[in-house]
């Protein structure tokens, strides 16, 4: 430790006693193994610190109004010195928490650190991990724009569906009938009173915890953790062979903490500050939310889902995932604690990652959400309609004006929520179209009603030349001659 | 102090300013009355502090009868489907909401005059629903919900047909469109 000569510190030191409360913690023995793969907890916990600065800062000029924190976010924005880069820190610290987190929490499932005797580590990690999540999904809702009003609406919708105390949780979360004033002001209490507070105590017992149970050692593949013998021998190995916390290991985490720091103050300052998108009048109803993006992935699992499952795997899957998290410290508590060695784990990790990345593309992507304005805004293909008759043209115009495309593309434009109809002719007859437009199904709403038989005469000729461009090609003895309405086959390109 | 402390071998006794504290059996007693107390004066305090925080379990004047804006049945003309708004009628008095408390529904005048008031709310999960007049649909941005003119589910995931508002005949009659609003629509408790 820096020795401590000077007689000011000496006589704090007199009174405080840091050296024997302090110091043991600060400079416990911890594995030599442990390396730059045991930085990440340190980085979230900086980029947390950061948070609560940042956090501090926003909350000089906030006003946790439905009427005006609106117009206090545009004014951190553009009139407050420095506002929108402290907006920027805080929304990118918020990303690149979550980010680390995730990290920490993959590096202490592949090393096995949640085994004995660290069951209790594992648990409150995962407290402090829904946490941080719910700091996410309330920050959100305090940047009082559309995004945050339609996805407050959507978390609503979705309490809703719990059996029986459903409305009740819908009212207790909004505090009131509508998402307004109240709704505002108790997220702003569980963003700045209760979930910190949560958060710092966990936080608390997260690191006694690893200071009483030591810090990880990495897994040499074959040496078993034996819940009789671990604790001894981990003790014995690492006063003999460790190395103290400050200052040998704590160097990788302080440049770790450096690079997260940096890395804040690099995002605030290139990509800025997020939002707000849109002022959160509800009658403002030309917008289409979404999520931030660790939120992405129940995004699309909720627009795949069958219905039938839904209500069920909203309410279920968390609570299952819960158990499965919290037990599996006491399922799988010793034995092998490398990834090398535990095949089952391995797979069933690399099974939630690919599918929470391919989710969370697929959301961003959105294949099942309309394009609300492909209609008015998309043009035809112009080979669609070169060479096509009047009755033929006259269906590429309903394909617009009904708004087919918001749901159909043409030539990769336009909604994806149904299939493309580019080559539909060679998927479906002339009948099969026309009970398919009238009748619906498969996910795609009947136009019968809303179609007099003249349009569907017209968007079934249409569609019927809908061929892929290689049987378009143009045959020399057919050119100049006047094609049939009714004959499907492609037209002649000139 | 620890329950087998000997005051008596203790270095500088009266220091402590005591010498020994109570009997036994004293200090067990002042030990559960002061429990007990706790106890009692907690629940007390506990009372108001969980009526504040679940209020909203009382809620029985959110729903009122409130006229749309506008509110003339002719404003809607027949056989087409028009954006409506509403202040929430419990809500009249806070003015910090501000325009949160303006709800917008989708007013049906059909052409023999029937008029059904529809939510705002994708019955899936909540998102604004958009009106189509030219294909008569409503769609939904969030998930490909689509609703028919009449709010009856056409395609995409949504669980039912539309919300739809509870119509006042007698201001009907008098040429008014009066809703009961007041609360945001769920699956298990709609409109």
């Amino acid at each position: 430790m820096i020795p401590m000569n000077n007689s000011v510190l000496n006589w704090f030191e007199e009174r405080l006693r840091l050296k024997e409360t302090l110091g043991p913690s600060m400079t416990h023995a911890v594995p030599r193994s442990a390396r730059w793969w045991y930085v990440f907890g340190s980085m979230t916990l900086t980029v947390f610190m950061l948070q609560i600065v940042t956090g501090i800062c926003l909350s000089l000029i906030y006003v946790p109004s439905a009427d005006e924190a609106y117009d206090s976010l545009e004014y951190l924005n553009y009139r407050q010195e420095m506002g929108w880069f402290l907006r920027g820190m805080h929304v990118w610290g918020s990303h690149l928490m979550i980010t680390f987190m995730s990290i920490h929490m993959l590096q202490v499932f592949l090393y096995g650190a949640f085994k004995y005797p660290r069951e209790l580590t594992w648990i409150v990690g995962l407290l402090l991990f829904v946490c941080t999540l719910a700091m996410g999904f309330t920050g959100q809702v305090l940047r009082w724009d559309q995004d945050a009003y339609w996805g407050l609406s959507v978390g609503m919708a979705m309490a809703g569906r719990v059996p029986f105390i459903g409305p009740e949780l819908v009212y207790f979360v909004l505090g009131g009938p509508i998402i307004a004033g109240e709704a505002l002001s108790r997220f702003f209490a569980l963003h700045v009173f209760v979930i910190p507070g949560a958060l710092i105590m966990l936080l608390g017992a997260h690191l006694l915890l690893v200071i009483k149970c030591g810090v990880n050692e990495e897994p040499t593949p074959g040496y078993l953790v034996d819940k009789k013998t671990y604790r001894e021998k981990y003790e014995r190995e690492v006063h003999k062979r460790g190395m103290p916390f400050f200052p040998n290991a704590a160097g990788r985490d302080m440049i770790a903490c450096g690079i997260v720091l940096f890395l804040v103050f690099f995002c605030a300052a290139f990509f800025g500050p997020a939002g707000p998108n849109g002022q959160p009048d509800p009658t403002l109803i030309d917008t289409s939310p979404r999520p931030d993006f660790w939120f992405q992935g129940i995004f699309a699992v909720l627009a795949l889902l069958p219905p039938y499952m839904e209500t069920f795997l909203i309410m279920g899957f968390p609570v299952l995932a819960a158990a499965v998290l919290i037990l599996l410290p006491f399922i799988s508590g010793d034995g092998e604690k490398s990834w090398k060695r535990r095949p089952f784990s391995m797979i069933t990790l690399m099974f939630i990652l690919v599918t929470i990345t391919v989710l969370t593309y697929l959301a961003y992507m959105a294949p099942w959400s309309p394009v609300m304005n492909a209609w008015s805004g998309i043009p035809t293909p112009v080979n669609y309609v070169k060479n096509r008759s009047p009755l033929e043209l006259q269906g590429a115009l309903i394909v617009q004006n009904k708004q087919c495309r918001n749901c159909h593309s043409l030539e990769g434009r336009g909604g994806k929520r149904g299939p493309e109809l580019d080559d539909v002719a060679t998927r479906l007859t002339r009948d099969e179209l026309i009970r398919q437009v009238v009748q619906g199904g498969g996910n795609m709403p009947a136009y019968g009603k809303n179609l007099t038989p003249s349009q569907v005469t017209a968007v079934t000729a249409f569609l019927m030349t809908m061929h892929p461009q290689w049987e378009h090609e143009p045959i020399a003895e057919e050119s100049n001659t006047p094609r049939p309405t009714s004959n499907p086959d492609p037209p002649i390109d000139f | 102090m620890p329950e087998n402390f000997d005051y008596k071998e203790a270095p500088d006794v009266r220091m402590l300013g005591d010498d020994g504290g109570p009997e036994p059996s004293r200090r067990g007693f002042l030990f559960w009355l002061g429990l007990s107390l706790n106890v009692v004066v907690g629940l007390l305090v506990a009372i108001p502090i969980i009526g504040y925080v679940f209020a909203s379990f009382r809620r029985d004047k959110w729903q009122a009868w409130i006229d749309l804006v506008p509110a003339t049945v002719d404003s809607y003309p027949k056989g087409q489907t028009r954006m409506a708004q509403y202040r929430n009628p419990a809500k009249f008095d806070v003015t910090w909401d501000g325009y949160t408390a303006d709800i917008p529904c989708w007013v049906r005048r059909e052409s023999n005059g029937n008029i059904t008031v529809f939510a705002i709310n994708c019955t899936h999960l909540g998102c604004p629903v958009r009106w189509f007049p030219e294909s008569n649909l409503f769609m939904c941005p969030c998930h490909g919900g689509v609703y028919y003119a009449d709010g009856s589910h056409a395609a995409g995931p949504p669980p039912r047909g539309l919300y739809t508002y509870k119509i006042d005949q007698d201001a009907l009659a008098k040429g008014r469109v009066r809703i009961m609003g007041g609360r945001l629509p769920t699956l298990q408790e709609p409109t």
